[in-house]
Protein backbone atom coordinates (compact mmCIF):
# COMPACT_ATOMS: atom_id res chain seq x y z
CA UNK A 1 0.00 0.00 0.00
CA UNK A 2 2.86 2.79 1.13
CA UNK A 3 4.77 1.13 -2.55
CA UNK A 4 1.38 2.03 -4.51
CA UNK A 5 1.21 5.55 -2.86
CA UNK A 6 4.73 6.53 -3.63
CA UNK A 7 4.39 5.22 -7.13
CA UNK A 8 1.04 7.61 -7.67
CA UNK A 9 3.00 10.24 -6.16
CA UNK A 10 5.78 9.79 -8.02
CA UNK A 11 3.67 9.72 -11.34
CA UNK A 12 2.81 13.20 -10.17
CA UNK A 13 6.58 13.71 -9.52
CA UNK A 14 7.81 12.42 -13.18
CA UNK A 15 4.95 14.31 -14.86
CA UNK A 16 3.48 17.54 -13.40
CA UNK A 17 2.62 18.68 -16.85
CA UNK A 18 0.33 15.82 -17.90
CA UNK A 19 -0.70 15.84 -14.01
CA UNK A 20 -1.55 19.65 -13.92
CA UNK A 21 -3.14 18.87 -17.40
CA UNK A 22 -4.98 16.23 -16.45
CA UNK A 23 -6.50 17.74 -12.69
CA UNK A 24 -7.17 20.83 -15.69
CA UNK A 25 -9.14 19.09 -17.52
CA UNK A 26 -10.95 17.46 -15.27
CA UNK A 27 -11.70 20.28 -13.17
CA UNK A 28 -12.65 22.37 -16.15
CA UNK A 29 -15.01 19.61 -17.42
CA UNK A 30 -16.85 19.45 -14.14
CA UNK A 31 -16.89 23.27 -13.48
CA UNK A 32 -19.07 23.45 -17.08
CA UNK A 33 -21.31 20.44 -15.07
CA UNK A 34 -21.17 23.17 -11.90
CA UNK A 35 -22.01 26.11 -13.77
CA UNK A 36 -25.29 24.29 -15.52
CA UNK A 37 -26.08 23.14 -11.82
CA UNK A 38 -25.77 26.44 -10.48
CA UNK A 39 -28.15 27.99 -13.31
CA UNK A 40 -30.63 25.07 -12.39
CA UNK A 41 -30.44 25.36 -8.75
CA UNK A 42 -31.04 29.10 -8.96
CA UNK A 43 -34.08 28.95 -11.96
CA UNK A 44 -35.22 26.56 -9.62
CA UNK A 45 -35.35 29.18 -6.51
CA UNK A 46 -37.14 31.45 -8.45
CA UNK A 47 -39.63 29.41 -9.54
CA UNK A 48 -40.36 28.54 -5.98
CA UNK A 49 -40.56 31.87 -4.96
CA UNK A 50 -42.99 32.62 -7.50
CA UNK A 51 -45.06 29.84 -7.11
CA UNK A 52 -45.55 30.52 -3.57
CA UNK A 53 -47.64 33.39 -4.78
CA UNK A 54 -50.22 30.85 -6.54
CA UNK A 55 -53.35 31.46 -3.68
CA UNK A 56 -57.06 31.02 -4.43
CA UNK A 57 -59.58 33.74 -3.50
CA UNK A 58 -63.25 32.64 -2.63
CA UNK A 59 -66.14 35.37 -2.57
CA UNK A 60 -68.87 35.04 -0.04
CA UNK A 61 -72.03 35.75 -0.19
CA UNK A 62 -73.22 38.80 1.42
CA UNK A 63 -74.83 38.29 5.46
CA UNK A 64 -72.95 34.73 5.60
CA UNK A 65 -72.81 33.88 9.25
CA UNK A 66 -70.10 33.89 11.28
CA UNK A 67 -70.65 29.83 12.70
CA UNK A 68 -70.78 29.15 8.86
CA UNK A 69 -67.89 31.08 8.35
CA UNK A 70 -65.78 29.71 11.23
CA UNK A 71 -66.51 25.46 10.38
CA UNK A 72 -65.39 26.39 6.75
CA UNK A 73 -62.51 28.24 7.72
CA UNK A 74 -61.39 24.45 10.04
CA UNK A 75 -62.59 22.21 7.20
CA UNK A 76 -60.91 24.11 4.65
CA UNK A 77 -57.49 24.33 7.18
CA UNK A 78 -57.53 20.71 7.27
CA UNK A 79 -57.34 20.35 3.55
CA UNK A 80 -53.66 18.56 2.86
CA UNK A 81 -53.24 21.15 0.07
CA UNK A 82 -53.65 24.35 2.20
CA UNK A 83 -51.26 25.83 4.02
CA UNK A 84 -53.04 28.72 5.55
CA UNK A 85 -56.33 30.04 4.86
CA UNK A 86 -57.52 33.56 6.34
CA UNK A 87 -60.64 35.76 5.89
CA UNK A 88 -60.18 38.96 4.91
CA UNK A 89 -63.63 40.57 5.73
CA UNK A 90 -65.29 43.85 3.75
CA UNK A 91 -63.66 46.34 5.86
CA UNK A 92 -59.74 45.25 5.35
CA UNK A 93 -60.50 44.71 2.02
CA UNK A 94 -61.80 48.06 1.57
CA UNK A 95 -58.52 49.46 3.00
CA UNK A 96 -56.59 47.42 1.38
CA UNK A 97 -58.05 48.74 -2.48
CA UNK A 98 -57.41 52.23 -0.97
CA UNK A 99 -54.05 51.87 -0.26
CA UNK A 100 -53.66 50.04 -3.68
CA UNK A 101 -55.32 52.47 -5.27
CA UNK A 102 -54.72 55.52 -3.15
CA UNK A 103 -56.04 57.82 -6.34
CA UNK A 104 -59.67 55.98 -6.63
CA UNK A 105 -59.47 55.82 -2.58
CA UNK A 106 -62.69 57.65 -2.71
CA UNK A 107 -64.36 55.57 -5.36
CA UNK A 108 -64.87 52.69 -3.07
CA UNK A 109 -67.78 52.11 -0.63
CA UNK A 110 -67.95 49.78 2.08
CA UNK A 111 -70.88 47.63 0.60
CA UNK A 112 -69.19 47.17 -2.99
CA UNK A 113 -66.61 44.91 -1.96
CA UNK A 114 -67.85 41.13 -0.76
CA UNK A 115 -65.54 39.24 2.15
CA UNK A 116 -63.15 36.92 0.84
CA UNK A 117 -60.69 33.81 2.23
CA UNK A 118 -57.49 33.98 1.23
CA UNK A 119 -56.19 30.06 0.58
CA UNK A 120 -52.71 29.85 0.27
CA UNK A 121 -51.01 26.40 -0.75
CA UNK A 122 -48.76 23.58 0.00
CA UNK A 123 -45.56 22.63 -2.28
CA UNK A 124 -46.81 20.21 -4.89
CA UNK A 125 -50.16 21.06 -5.11
CA UNK A 126 -49.96 23.92 -7.33
CA UNK A 127 -50.21 22.84 -10.34
CA UNK A 128 -53.00 23.40 -12.53
CA UNK A 129 -55.06 20.44 -12.01
CA UNK A 130 -54.50 20.39 -8.88
CA UNK A 131 -55.67 24.07 -7.85
CA UNK A 132 -59.05 23.97 -10.42
CA UNK A 133 -60.20 20.74 -8.27
CA UNK A 134 -59.65 22.58 -4.65
CA UNK A 135 -61.49 25.70 -6.15
CA UNK A 136 -64.45 23.35 -7.28
CA UNK A 137 -64.82 21.92 -3.97
CA UNK A 138 -64.82 25.02 -2.53
CA UNK A 139 -67.17 26.39 -4.56
CA UNK A 140 -69.29 23.67 -3.10
CA UNK A 141 -69.85 25.48 -0.28
CA UNK A 142 -73.67 26.95 -0.25
CA UNK A 143 -72.16 30.40 0.99
CA UNK A 144 -69.35 30.50 -1.12
CA UNK A 145 -69.93 33.37 -4.51
CA UNK A 146 -66.93 32.71 -6.46
CA UNK A 147 -63.27 31.27 -6.50
CA UNK A 148 -60.62 32.64 -8.39
CA UNK A 149 -57.14 32.06 -9.11
CA UNK A 150 -55.71 33.29 -12.16
CA UNK A 151 -55.89 30.31 -14.24
CA UNK A 152 -53.70 31.19 -17.13
CA UNK A 153 -51.07 32.32 -15.32
CA UNK A 154 -50.86 29.09 -13.34
CA UNK A 155 -51.17 27.20 -16.32
CA UNK A 156 -48.28 29.41 -17.84
CA UNK A 157 -45.83 28.92 -14.33
CA UNK A 158 -46.37 25.18 -14.73
CA UNK A 159 -45.62 24.70 -18.08
CA UNK A 160 -42.42 27.01 -17.30
CA UNK A 161 -41.49 24.82 -14.46
CA UNK A 162 -41.83 21.57 -16.48
CA UNK A 163 -39.82 22.42 -19.67
CA UNK A 164 -37.71 23.81 -16.65
CA UNK A 165 -37.19 20.39 -14.70
CA UNK A 166 -36.72 18.55 -17.84
CA UNK A 167 -34.48 20.36 -19.95
CA UNK A 168 -32.29 20.40 -16.45
CA UNK A 169 -32.33 16.43 -16.43
CA UNK A 170 -31.64 16.21 -20.10
CA UNK A 171 -29.15 18.53 -19.93
CA UNK A 172 -27.36 17.70 -17.03
CA UNK A 173 -27.43 13.90 -18.28
CA UNK A 174 -25.05 15.59 -21.20
CA UNK A 175 -23.03 17.61 -19.22
CA UNK A 176 -22.12 14.65 -17.16
CA UNK A 177 -21.77 12.19 -19.80
CA UNK A 178 -19.13 14.61 -21.76
CA UNK A 179 -17.82 14.87 -18.14
CA UNK A 180 -17.62 11.34 -17.87
CA UNK A 181 -15.76 11.17 -21.06
CA UNK A 182 -13.56 13.54 -20.86
CA UNK A 183 -12.20 12.11 -17.88
CA UNK A 184 -11.76 8.72 -19.03
CA UNK A 185 -9.55 9.74 -21.95
CA UNK A 186 -7.53 12.25 -19.65
CA UNK A 187 -6.81 8.71 -17.23
CA UNK A 188 -6.34 6.75 -19.97
CA UNK A 189 -3.46 8.94 -21.47
CA UNK A 190 -1.88 8.93 -18.04
CA UNK A 191 -2.06 5.39 -18.07
CA UNK A 192 -0.96 4.96 -21.26
CA UNK A 193 2.08 6.87 -20.38
CA UNK A 194 2.95 4.42 -17.82
CA UNK A 195 2.11 1.56 -19.88
CA UNK A 196 5.39 0.33 -19.81
CA UNK A 197 5.49 -0.08 -15.66
CA UNK A 198 2.37 -1.89 -15.86
CA UNK A 199 3.77 -3.76 -18.71
CA UNK A 200 6.83 -4.93 -16.53
CA UNK A 201 4.90 -5.04 -13.75
CA UNK A 202 2.97 -7.81 -14.76
CA UNK A 203 6.16 -9.66 -16.05
CA UNK A 204 7.60 -9.73 -13.23
CA UNK A 205 4.68 -11.64 -11.17
CA UNK A 206 2.81 -8.47 -9.60
CA UNK A 207 -0.46 -9.12 -8.96
CA UNK A 208 -3.58 -7.37 -10.84
CA UNK A 209 -4.66 -5.66 -7.57
CA UNK A 210 -1.29 -4.43 -6.92
CA UNK A 211 -0.74 -3.31 -10.52
CA UNK A 212 -3.86 -1.18 -10.39
CA UNK A 213 -3.51 0.28 -7.04
CA UNK A 214 -0.93 3.24 -7.91
CA UNK A 215 -3.38 4.21 -10.72
CA UNK A 216 -6.30 3.86 -8.75
CA UNK A 217 -4.49 6.24 -5.92
CA UNK A 218 -3.73 8.83 -8.99
CA UNK A 219 -7.31 8.67 -10.96
CA UNK A 220 -8.70 9.36 -7.00
CA UNK A 221 -6.58 12.27 -6.06
CA UNK A 222 -6.59 13.76 -9.32
CA UNK A 223 -10.66 13.45 -9.46
CA UNK A 224 -10.92 15.21 -6.03
CA UNK A 225 -8.35 17.20 -6.75
CA UNK A 226 -10.43 18.36 -10.09
CA UNK A 227 -13.43 18.39 -7.92
CA UNK A 228 -11.92 20.27 -5.70
CA UNK A 229 -10.84 22.97 -8.56
CA UNK A 230 -14.13 22.80 -10.01
CA UNK A 231 -16.19 23.51 -6.85
CA UNK A 232 -13.67 26.86 -6.56
CA UNK A 233 -14.51 28.05 -10.05
CA UNK A 234 -18.09 27.52 -9.64
CA UNK A 235 -18.17 29.68 -6.61
CA UNK A 236 -15.73 32.24 -8.02
CA UNK A 237 -18.44 32.34 -10.53
CA UNK A 238 -21.45 32.59 -8.28
CA UNK A 239 -19.81 35.30 -6.42
CA UNK A 240 -19.10 37.35 -9.08
CA UNK A 241 -22.60 37.04 -10.74
CA UNK A 242 -23.85 38.24 -7.00
CA UNK A 243 -21.94 41.05 -6.84
CA UNK A 244 -22.16 42.75 -10.71
CA UNK A 245 -25.36 41.33 -11.94
CA UNK A 246 -27.90 39.84 -9.62
CA UNK A 247 -28.20 37.78 -6.37
CA UNK A 248 -27.66 34.26 -6.67
CA UNK A 249 -27.75 31.29 -4.08
CA UNK A 250 -24.75 28.73 -3.97
CA UNK A 251 -24.75 24.87 -3.21
CA UNK A 252 -24.96 24.01 0.22
CA UNK A 253 -21.75 22.56 1.48
CA UNK A 254 -23.07 19.41 1.28
CA UNK A 255 -23.28 19.63 -2.21
CA UNK A 256 -20.23 20.97 -2.51
CA UNK A 257 -18.82 18.37 -1.13
CA UNK A 258 -20.59 15.99 -3.17
CA UNK A 259 -18.83 17.69 -6.12
CA UNK A 260 -15.46 16.88 -5.13
CA UNK A 261 -16.94 13.50 -4.31
CA UNK A 262 -18.01 12.61 -7.39
CA UNK A 263 -15.09 13.91 -9.20
CA UNK A 264 -12.64 11.25 -6.92
CA UNK A 265 -15.17 8.47 -7.91
CA UNK A 266 -14.70 9.52 -11.59
CA UNK A 267 -11.41 9.61 -11.31
CA UNK A 268 -11.46 6.27 -9.89
CA UNK A 269 -14.01 4.66 -12.04
CA UNK A 270 -11.86 6.24 -15.44
CA UNK A 271 -8.91 4.99 -13.73
CA UNK A 272 -10.24 1.58 -13.47
CA UNK A 273 -11.37 1.07 -16.93
CA UNK A 274 -8.24 2.59 -18.35
CA UNK A 275 -5.69 0.30 -16.43
CA UNK A 276 -8.18 -2.69 -17.33
CA UNK A 277 -7.75 -2.48 -20.81
CA UNK A 278 -3.70 -2.76 -20.15
CA UNK A 279 -3.86 -6.01 -17.64
CA UNK A 280 -3.94 -8.56 -20.19
CA UNK A 281 -0.83 -7.86 -22.96
CA UNK A 282 2.59 -8.41 -21.70
CA UNK A 283 4.04 -9.85 -24.65
CA UNK A 284 3.52 -7.00 -27.10
CA UNK A 285 4.64 -8.10 -30.17
CA UNK A 286 3.17 -11.02 -31.73
CA UNK B 1 14.81 -37.08 -14.57
CA UNK B 2 13.19 -33.77 -12.68
CA UNK B 3 11.37 -31.46 -16.37
CA UNK B 4 10.89 -28.24 -15.51
CA UNK B 5 8.33 -27.62 -18.28
CA UNK B 6 6.87 -29.99 -20.59
CA UNK B 7 4.56 -29.61 -23.83
CA UNK B 8 1.98 -32.27 -24.79
CA UNK B 9 0.41 -31.80 -28.19
CA UNK B 10 0.05 -27.70 -27.52
CA UNK B 11 -1.85 -26.56 -30.88
CA UNK B 12 -2.22 -22.41 -30.84
CA UNK B 13 -5.07 -20.59 -33.01
CA UNK B 14 -5.48 -16.66 -33.60
CA UNK B 15 -8.97 -16.60 -34.81
CA UNK B 16 -7.53 -14.02 -37.21
CA UNK B 17 -3.94 -15.19 -38.12
CA UNK B 18 -4.96 -18.80 -37.50
CA UNK B 19 -2.37 -21.63 -36.33
CA UNK B 20 0.91 -20.27 -34.67
CA UNK B 21 1.85 -23.78 -33.07
CA UNK B 22 0.66 -27.22 -34.49
CA UNK B 23 0.75 -30.21 -32.65
CA UNK B 24 4.13 -29.56 -30.37
CA UNK B 25 5.38 -31.91 -27.41
CA UNK B 26 8.75 -31.51 -25.63
CA UNK B 27 10.52 -31.55 -22.34
CA UNK B 28 13.25 -29.51 -20.72
CA UNK B 29 15.03 -30.68 -17.71
CA UNK B 30 15.98 -29.03 -14.85
CA UNK B 31 19.21 -26.78 -15.47
CA UNK B 32 19.08 -27.30 -19.12
CA UNK B 33 19.79 -24.58 -22.05
CA UNK B 34 17.30 -24.67 -24.89
CA UNK B 35 18.04 -22.92 -28.25
CA UNK B 36 14.69 -22.05 -30.14
CA UNK B 37 14.95 -21.08 -33.70
CA UNK B 38 13.13 -20.76 -37.09
CA UNK B 39 12.01 -18.04 -39.42
CA UNK B 40 9.87 -15.06 -38.42
CA UNK B 41 6.68 -16.14 -37.88
CA UNK B 42 7.43 -19.65 -37.16
CA UNK B 43 6.07 -19.53 -33.79
CA UNK B 44 9.20 -18.68 -30.99
CA UNK B 45 7.55 -16.32 -29.80
CA UNK B 46 4.60 -17.96 -30.07
CA UNK B 47 6.00 -20.74 -27.66
CA UNK B 48 7.22 -18.46 -25.15
CA UNK B 49 4.07 -16.53 -24.65
CA UNK B 50 2.54 -20.08 -23.91
CA UNK B 51 5.80 -20.54 -21.53
CA UNK B 52 4.81 -18.00 -19.32
CA UNK B 53 1.11 -18.29 -19.70
CA UNK B 54 0.85 -14.62 -21.13
CA UNK B 55 -1.46 -16.99 -23.67
CA UNK B 56 -3.06 -20.41 -23.19
CA UNK B 57 -3.24 -23.52 -26.08
CA UNK B 58 -6.13 -23.94 -28.31
CA UNK B 59 -5.40 -27.78 -27.54
CA UNK B 60 -2.87 -29.97 -25.90
CA UNK B 61 -1.32 -28.86 -21.95
CA UNK B 62 1.32 -26.69 -20.90
CA UNK B 63 3.29 -28.19 -17.76
CA UNK B 64 5.79 -25.28 -15.77
CA UNK B 65 7.02 -26.15 -12.84
CA UNK B 66 3.99 -28.08 -11.53
CA UNK B 67 1.72 -24.96 -13.19
CA UNK B 68 -0.90 -26.88 -15.94
CA UNK B 69 -2.85 -24.75 -18.58
CA UNK B 70 -5.50 -27.03 -18.36
CA UNK B 71 -5.93 -26.08 -14.77
CA UNK B 72 -4.07 -22.61 -13.52
CA UNK B 73 -6.53 -20.06 -13.14
CA UNK B 74 -5.38 -16.26 -14.14
CA UNK B 75 -5.11 -15.02 -10.88
CA UNK B 76 -2.24 -17.76 -9.88
CA UNK B 77 -0.28 -16.67 -12.93
CA UNK B 78 1.42 -14.31 -11.03
CA UNK B 79 2.51 -16.95 -8.42
CA UNK B 80 4.22 -18.44 -11.91
CA UNK B 81 5.31 -15.35 -13.14
CA UNK B 82 7.78 -15.30 -10.21
CA UNK B 83 9.12 -17.99 -10.62
CA UNK B 84 10.19 -17.47 -14.17
CA UNK B 85 12.64 -14.51 -15.86
CA UNK B 86 11.80 -13.25 -19.35
CA UNK B 87 14.05 -11.00 -20.95
CA UNK B 88 13.40 -9.86 -24.91
CA UNK B 89 15.27 -8.22 -27.53
CA UNK B 90 14.45 -4.41 -26.83
CA UNK B 91 15.05 -4.62 -23.16
CA UNK B 92 12.40 -2.80 -22.16
CA UNK B 93 13.86 -1.30 -19.22
CA UNK B 94 12.23 2.24 -17.11
CA UNK B 95 14.29 4.74 -18.77
CA UNK B 96 12.99 7.51 -16.39
CA UNK B 97 14.77 5.16 -13.43
CA UNK B 98 18.43 4.36 -12.47
CA UNK B 99 19.69 0.91 -13.22
CA UNK B 100 19.44 -0.03 -9.56
CA UNK B 101 16.05 1.81 -9.51
CA UNK B 102 14.97 -0.48 -12.12
CA UNK B 103 15.86 -3.93 -10.55
CA UNK B 104 14.74 -2.45 -7.27
CA UNK B 105 11.47 -2.12 -9.04
CA UNK B 106 10.84 -5.87 -9.54
CA UNK B 107 11.50 -6.84 -6.10
CA UNK B 108 9.51 -4.34 -4.75
CA UNK B 109 6.20 -5.02 -7.03
CA UNK B 110 6.73 -8.69 -6.15
CA UNK B 111 6.48 -8.36 -2.18
CA UNK B 112 10.21 -8.01 -1.30
CA UNK B 113 11.11 -6.73 2.41
CA UNK B 114 12.44 -3.51 1.53
CA UNK B 115 15.44 -4.23 4.36
CA UNK B 116 16.67 -7.15 2.06
CA UNK B 117 16.40 -5.25 -1.40
CA UNK B 118 19.50 -3.10 -1.43
CA UNK B 119 21.67 -5.79 -0.81
CA UNK B 120 19.98 -8.18 -3.43
CA UNK B 121 20.09 -5.29 -6.04
CA UNK B 122 24.24 -4.65 -5.30
CA UNK B 123 24.45 -8.71 -5.53
CA UNK B 124 22.42 -9.16 -8.50
CA UNK B 125 24.65 -5.81 -10.34
CA UNK B 126 27.89 -7.83 -9.15
CA UNK B 127 26.37 -10.78 -10.66
CA UNK B 128 25.92 -9.52 -14.26
CA UNK B 129 28.97 -7.25 -14.14
CA UNK B 130 27.95 -3.77 -13.89
CA UNK B 131 28.12 -3.04 -10.20
CA UNK B 132 30.06 0.50 -11.03
CA UNK B 133 26.69 1.36 -12.99
CA UNK B 134 24.32 1.31 -10.31
CA UNK B 135 23.57 4.52 -10.45
CA UNK B 136 23.76 5.53 -13.96
CA UNK B 137 20.30 5.88 -16.67
CA UNK B 138 19.97 3.53 -18.82
CA UNK B 139 20.13 5.80 -21.99
CA UNK B 140 23.60 6.31 -20.57
CA UNK B 141 24.51 2.42 -21.09
CA UNK B 142 25.20 0.34 -24.40
CA UNK B 143 22.46 -1.81 -25.42
CA UNK B 144 24.93 -5.02 -24.44
CA UNK B 145 24.58 -2.78 -20.94
CA UNK B 146 21.16 -2.69 -21.10
CA UNK B 147 20.48 -6.16 -21.53
CA UNK B 148 22.34 -7.11 -18.78
CA UNK B 149 20.29 -4.81 -16.61
CA UNK B 150 17.21 -6.34 -17.82
CA UNK B 151 18.74 -10.08 -17.06
CA UNK B 152 19.45 -8.88 -13.72
CA UNK B 153 16.07 -8.27 -12.71
CA UNK B 154 14.75 -11.19 -14.67
CA UNK B 155 16.96 -12.92 -12.13
CA UNK B 156 15.38 -10.85 -9.14
CA UNK B 157 12.87 -13.27 -7.80
CA UNK B 158 15.50 -16.41 -8.38
CA UNK B 159 13.58 -17.99 -11.20
CA UNK B 160 14.19 -21.55 -12.03
CA UNK B 161 13.45 -20.80 -15.49
CA UNK B 162 15.24 -17.93 -17.86
CA UNK B 163 13.10 -16.90 -21.08
CA UNK B 164 14.73 -14.80 -23.40
CA UNK B 165 13.09 -14.00 -26.76
CA UNK B 166 15.60 -12.88 -29.08
CA UNK B 167 18.36 -11.29 -26.35
CA UNK B 168 20.92 -10.42 -29.25
CA UNK B 169 18.77 -9.36 -31.57
CA UNK B 170 19.85 -5.78 -31.37
CA UNK B 171 23.18 -6.49 -30.29
CA UNK B 172 26.64 -6.57 -32.41
CA UNK B 173 28.90 -8.90 -32.63
CA UNK B 174 30.99 -8.37 -29.17
CA UNK B 175 27.91 -7.64 -26.76
CA UNK B 176 26.21 -10.78 -28.37
CA UNK B 177 29.27 -12.99 -26.88
CA UNK B 178 28.73 -11.56 -23.22
CA UNK B 179 25.49 -12.02 -23.48
CA UNK B 180 25.83 -15.70 -24.10
CA UNK B 181 28.29 -16.20 -21.64
CA UNK B 182 26.74 -14.36 -18.91
CA UNK B 183 23.54 -16.83 -20.03
CA UNK B 184 25.96 -19.96 -19.86
CA UNK B 185 26.88 -18.87 -16.24
CA UNK B 186 23.33 -18.34 -15.38
CA UNK B 187 22.80 -21.60 -16.64
CA UNK B 188 25.26 -23.27 -15.24
CA UNK B 189 24.55 -22.33 -11.16
CA UNK B 190 20.94 -24.26 -11.90
CA UNK B 191 18.66 -21.93 -14.21
CA UNK B 192 17.23 -23.80 -16.58
CA UNK B 193 17.60 -21.41 -20.14
CA UNK B 194 15.33 -21.17 -23.21
CA UNK B 195 16.72 -18.31 -25.58
CA UNK B 196 14.82 -17.63 -29.00
CA UNK B 197 17.25 -16.68 -32.04
CA UNK B 198 17.68 -16.44 -35.27
CA UNK B 199 21.63 -16.41 -34.92
CA UNK B 200 21.83 -20.55 -35.92
CA UNK B 201 26.04 -19.42 -35.85
CA UNK B 202 25.13 -19.03 -32.30
CA UNK B 203 23.63 -22.73 -31.87
CA UNK B 204 26.15 -24.08 -34.14
CA UNK B 205 29.06 -22.92 -31.75
CA UNK B 206 27.44 -24.22 -28.19
CA UNK B 207 26.67 -27.47 -29.62
CA UNK B 208 23.38 -27.44 -26.96
CA UNK B 209 19.77 -28.38 -28.06
CA UNK B 210 18.15 -26.92 -30.10
CA UNK B 211 14.44 -26.82 -31.50
CA UNK B 212 13.76 -25.59 -34.60
CA UNK B 213 9.95 -24.54 -35.89
CA UNK B 214 8.64 -23.93 -39.53
CA UNK B 215 4.79 -22.70 -39.25
CA UNK B 216 4.15 -23.69 -36.41
CA UNK B 217 5.02 -27.40 -36.78
CA UNK B 218 8.06 -28.87 -34.61
CA UNK B 219 11.25 -29.35 -37.33
CA UNK B 220 13.86 -30.62 -35.53
CA UNK B 221 14.22 -31.45 -31.85
CA UNK B 222 18.59 -32.11 -30.97
CA UNK B 223 22.08 -31.23 -30.60
CA UNK B 224 23.30 -32.23 -34.49
CA UNK B 225 24.19 -28.64 -35.95
CA UNK B 226 24.63 -30.76 -39.17
CA UNK B 227 20.61 -30.69 -39.25
CA UNK B 228 20.42 -27.05 -38.67
CA UNK B 229 22.98 -26.44 -42.00
CA UNK B 230 20.97 -28.72 -43.34
CA UNK B 231 17.59 -26.64 -43.71
CA UNK B 232 19.38 -23.25 -44.65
Amino acid sequence: MRLAFREALLAFRRAPLLSMLGITTIAFSLFAFGLFGLVALNIREALRAVEDRVELRAFLVDGTSENALAAALGDISAFPEVREVGYVSPDSALARSREELAEFSDVFDASVLPGSLEIRLNEGFRDPVTVQALADRIATYPFIDDVRFGQEWVAKLYRVRTLSVMAGAGLGVVFALVAVLIIGSTIRMAVLARAREIEIMRLVGATNGFVRMPFLIEGLLKGALGGALAVALTWLTHSVVSQSLFETIFFTPAQAALGVLAGAALGFLGSMVSVGRHLRAVWKDA
Amino acid sequence: MSGVLRLDAVTKEYPRTGVALKDVSFAVDKGEFLFLTGPSGSGKSTLLKLLSFAERPTSGEVKVSGFSSTTLRDREIPQLRRRLGIVFQDFRLLTDRTVEANIAFALEVTGTPAASIGGKVGRLLTQVGLASKATAMPHELSGGEQQRVAIARALANDPFLLLADEPTGNLDERATRGILQLLREINAMGTAVIMATHDLSLIMRSGYRYLELERGALLYDGTDARALSRHQ
